[in-house]
């Protein structure tokens, strides 16, 4: 098994909006900021586990759809007053395509 | 070389005519002051606190002998003033003290009047007026013992509380019907003779005192109607008398009370007299406010301004007995050219009266609650025209919008644990160290980082306070609270500029509204999208990424990430062919809930997401569309069975409901709209708590609105009575049609109400038939895009995306 997977293309992911990768390890979320910077975390929000890839993209953030918790890109950190991390996962474009780490695939959360 | 003035009494009146006197011209006058109590000036009104034993006399004082030694005055203390001798400008005192004058004040106040009956000079009988008095009773109640006090207002009641206070058993004996009747009505005096009753205080109301008792003391009082009641003292507060003997005596004129004109002069041109020992234009007060205007003018005078004048005061009365809340003012008597608003709530007794004569505010009684006292004082004193106010004029300054009296104080006296934010459990001592360790200064950075009214927003105003408190002059409210934190504009503005402008897409807006960040937030984009949206109805092109995710998929988001479906039942109609298919569909994808919602319809939850567009196509082709159970649009229409069935109704609800539903469903709103078509005033579709709701009457339908139930409890408001079912929806279309168009996003319909005032709703969509014409006209145009079923659209293929994983590995594993 090969370290990075292919997960889909750059332009499967909307501008300022997210596609969800399904995995072993749980739902991923890809995003594309507006400055069609991609970024991917667990698909968990912090908060209470609301699927970040429905919320609102932003900037280098996304706010998330149950209780608009605002979640970074960047490194997965809510921002303000909230405290958690929704962990970031590595990516990394090659030729128009989107790659994600096996293990980030497939290691099971704990 | 300063000129000679001399003051007869070291009162109230006379401390602040000399504090008045020395702030306009100081070192213009040498004083002296008689005074017949052997003590500085102190504050009188606080007597009872005194008695009570809240405060101590210490507390009380206004001048200091530091005070008079700064200002150069000659203090007679214990020596009252006897003779005015007006040919040699001198006062001379009871001990032969003389002071001679070039200027004179008489401020000699009142005395307390004394019943002539028998007995009524023994030992044990004291009056309330100054510091000795409160001395005596004080001694009296060292031993406990028995007080009875006659007199059953503001003085006397509150001896009788002091006393009570201190330990005694006390009985007020009172001539009139009920208490304090020269300032409260029978039904203020009711509550306010229950609660002394209630702290263990006697009270006799129609009791008419014959003779004290006792042979070298008190030892009781007996009534009229041969009744004894022991006592060991005797407080007489009966009433005052102005205390004009001495000015008299010079020859001065008096009648009750000095006479004086509006300069406060009196007869003798070179003598002035203020306080209770005045009488001017008739009147004689017995209250601090008035003495303080009559201070101002003499000062003035003094100082040497002829045109100073007092014109009389009108006066407020508080009971200052803790705990029992009492405010009253102005004339409360009943005739045929007043009318009075009332609000009694029985079980936090609370009353509160208002008398109004020709629009205007002639006297209020407040008990139990009189934070609005000063409030309606002001409207009474300046004559204010109320009839704006009059609808919630009785609920006090809040309810019209303006600043509830000295908030301040409240919440500066809050502790650190009291919760600000109820929401989000935020208390006072977190805002605060947020502020301080943070350096926060706006609404929004207190929002970010504490999340204190991030929700609801109902404690915004509380958390203004709270950071007044903290920041002092350095929190700078802005007049606008901005739409987000990307822009200092507000909702209004930038809904004017989108129009002026003709910016119609979310960049361009941002773009040449000088937005503070990239592509805005998930606060000010679904604004904007919906701003857009309705002001370029055939133009512009909805954003989905702007929309939060039940707009953007059609679906309510539950707490586990599936989805809940609600398909339309206009009215609150539906037949098997519709059940069936929703009981199908609900076995097929194996959806776990079916529930009837508070909306007269059918909600399916716990739907995969990836199954939404199948469920949709399923329930589409039994002739279902969306309910937008997730809309920031019109949501239900609901109905009652009326005349078809109902025996009460008068007019078809259902059909109308159906048809108002089938009319304006899709359009896109501030808020959700809810409405509702009641059959008969039985209301039974609860149509007088929606944002637009129709009560169905034989003559017509009457057409309220700027109702909710959610979060506040609003009442509807009724907009007005049409006749028959086509202006019935006209007017609900202009309606909802001015909400679009001036709504703040997320702004319900009857803040929105509250916001622009429903007058000027009422004006545009009732009055004026041609606006009306003209916003019926633009909600026809808006609709004829919207009404597309976006579930058929995403059957269809629209956004796809949305409800595909990109790539799923998990079946991956499963093969493995
Ligand atoms: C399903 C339902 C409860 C039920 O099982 O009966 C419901 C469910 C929700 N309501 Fe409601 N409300 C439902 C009727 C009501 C009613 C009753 C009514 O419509 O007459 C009210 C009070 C009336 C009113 O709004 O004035 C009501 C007042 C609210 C509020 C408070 C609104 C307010 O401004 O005060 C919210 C919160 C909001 O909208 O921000 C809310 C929000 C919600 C949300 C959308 C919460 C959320 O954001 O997820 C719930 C969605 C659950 C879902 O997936 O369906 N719901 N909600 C009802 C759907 C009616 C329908 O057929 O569409
Ligand atoms: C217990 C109590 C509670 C009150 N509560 C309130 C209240 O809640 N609100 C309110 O508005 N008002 C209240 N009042 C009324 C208020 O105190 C008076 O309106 C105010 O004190 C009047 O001021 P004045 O200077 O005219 O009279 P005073 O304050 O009585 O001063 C007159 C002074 O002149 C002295 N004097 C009299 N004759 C001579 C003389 N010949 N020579 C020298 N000195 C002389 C007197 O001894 C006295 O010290 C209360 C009064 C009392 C007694
Ligand atoms: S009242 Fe409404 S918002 Fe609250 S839990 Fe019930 S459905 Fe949800
Ligand atoms: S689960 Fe994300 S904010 Fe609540």
């Amino acid at each position: 098994m090969s370290e990075w997977i292919d997960v889909g293309t750059v332009d499967d992911v909307p501008l300022l909006g997210s596609r969800v990768v399904q995995a072993p390890s749980g739902d991923i979320a890809v995003f594309k900021a507006a400055d069609g910077t991609l970024f991917a975390l667990r698909d968990r929000c912090p908060h209470k586990g609301g699927p970040l890839s429905q919320g609102i993209v932003h900037g280098h953030s996304v706010t998330c759809p149950l209780h608009n918790w605002v979640i970074s890109l960047d490194s997965g950190e809510a921002q303000g007053a909230d405290q958690g991390c929704a962990h970031r996962i590595p990516l990394r474009v090659e030729g128009g395509r989107i790659l994600l780490t096996a293990s980030a695939l497939m290691a099971r959360a704990a | 070389m300063p000129k000679k003035l001399v003051v007869i009494g070291n009162g109230m009146a006379a401390g602040r005519a000399l504090d008045e006197l020395f702030e306009r011209a100081p070192g213009a006058y040498e004083v002296t002051i008689f005074g017949a109590e052997p003590r500085v000036n102190y504050n009188r009104i606080m007597l009872s606190p005194v008695l009570s034993g809240e405060k101590t006399y210490e507390d009380i004082l206004i001048h200091d002998d530091a005070w008079y030694e700064a200002h150069g005055i000659t203090l007679h203390r214990g020596k009252p003033a006897v003779t005015i001798d007006r040919l040699a400008k001198r006062v001379i005192a009871a001990d032969g003290t003389a002071a001679e004058y070039d200027q004179l004040i008489v401020a000699t106040g009142s005395m307390p009047f004394v019943v002539p009956i028998p007995g009524a000079t023994l030992p044990g009988v004291v009056t309330y007026r100054d510091l000795d008095d409160v001395n005596t009773m004080l001694e009296a109640a060292q031993g406990g013992g028995r007080a009875v006090v006659i007199g059953g207002g503001l003085l006397g009641l509150e001896a009788a509380a002091g006393l009570k206070a201190q330990g005694m058993e006390v009985t007020v004996l009172h001539l009139m019907p009920t208490l304090m009747e020269r300032q409260l009505d029978p039904s203020a005096g009711y509550l306010l003779q229950k609660a002394f009753e209630d702290r263990g205080i006697a009270v006799r109301c129609k009791a008419n005192t014959h003779a004290i008792l006792g042979e070298t003391r008190v030892t009781g009082v007996r009534l009229d109607d041969g009744t004894e009641i022991p006592a060991d003292i005797v407080v007489m507060a009966v009433g005052i008398r102005p205390n004009a003997a001495l000015a008299k005596e010079a020859g001065i004129e008096t009648n009750r009370g000095v006479l004086v004109g509006d300069d406060m002069r009196t007869s003798d041109p070179d003598i002035f007299s203020v306080g209770e020992c005045v009488e001017h234009r008739g009147l004689c007060y017995g209250l601090v406010a008035p003495l303080y205007e009559m201070a101002k003018v003499v000062a003035a005078q003094l100082a040497g301004d002829a045109t100073a004048a007092y014109t009389g005061s009108v006066t407020a009365t508080k009971l200052k007995v803790t705990g029992i809340d009492l405010f009253s003012a102005g004339d409360f008597s009943e005739a045929m050219d007043r009318q009075e608003i009332v609000l009694r709530d029985a079980a936090r007794g609370v009353y509160k009266r208002l008398v109004l004569k020709e629009n205007r505010i002639v006297g209020a009684v407040l008990y139990g609650e009189t934070g609005d006292g000063s409030w309606f004082f002001d409207l009474l004193r300046r004559e204010t025209d109320v009839s704006e106010l009059r609808d919630t004029l009785i609920f006090g300054q809040s309810y019209v919008g303006g600043v509830p009296l000295d908030p301040m104080a409240a919440v500066a006296a809050l502790p650190d644990d009291a919760e600000i934010c109820g929401c989000n459990g935020v208390c006072k001592g977190r805002i605060v160290q947020a502020i301080n360790d943070k350096g926060l200064s706006t609404v929004g950075d207190v929002r970010a980082h504490t999340k204190a009214s991030a929700s609801c927003g109902t404690c915004t105003g509380l958390v203004e306070q709270v950071m007044t408190l903290t920041l002092g002059d350095k929190f700078a409210k802005s007049a606008v609270e901005p739409l987000c934190g990307c822009t200092e504009l507000g909702h209004d503005d930038v809904r004017r500029l989108i129009r002026a402008a003709g910016l119609k897409s979310i960049p361009a807006v941002m773009q040449e509204l000088g937005w503070k960040t990239s592509c805005g937030c998930a606060k000010c984009r679904p604004a904007l999208n919906y701003y857009l949206l309705c002001d370029w109805p055939e133009e512009y092109e909805d954003d989905g990424r702007s929309r939060f995710i039940n707009e953007r998929v059609h679906a309510n988001i539950q707490k586990d990430g599936t989805y809940s479906v609600v398909p339309r039942m206009w009215g609150g109609l539906t037949n098997p062919r519709e059940l069936r298919a929703i009981a199908d569909v609900a076995e097929k994808y194996n959806i776990p809930t079916v529930k009837v919602t508070g909306g007269q319809r059918i909600d399916l939850l716990g739907v995969r997401k990836e199954d939404l567009p199948a469920v949709w196509a399923d329930l589409n082709d039994a002739g279902m569309v969306s309910g937008h159970a997730y809309a920031k649009g019109l949501r239900t229409v609901k109905t009652c069975v009326g005349k078809e069935w109902c025996r009460f109704g008068t007019q078809d609800s259902t059909g109308l409901g159906v048809r108002i539903e089938r009319f304006m469903w899709g359009s896109w709103t501030p808020a959700k709209v809810k409405m509702g078509v009641s059959g008969c005033p039985r209301n039974c579709s609860e149509a007088t708590c929606k944002d637009v709701g129709v009560i169905c009457v034989d003559s017509g339908y009457e057409i309220h609105f700027a109702g909710a139930a959610g979060i506040h409890i609003k009442g509807t408001q009724v907009l007005c009575k049409v006749a028959g079912e086509d202006e019935c929806i006209e007017v609900i279309a202009a309606l909802t049609q001015l909400y679009r168009e001036q709504g703040h996003y997320l702004e319900r319909m009857y803040k929105w109400a509250d916001r622009v005032g429903v007058d000027s709703i009422r004006a545009a969509v009732v009055d004026d038939l041609e606006k009306r014409r003209d916003l019926y006209g633009r909600f026809v145009i808006s609709q004829r895009g919207a009404q597309i079923d976006p579930w058929a659209e995403r059957v269809a293929g629209r956004d796809a995306h949305e409800f595909r994983p990109m790539a799923n590995f998990t079946l991956a594993e499963a093969a493995e």
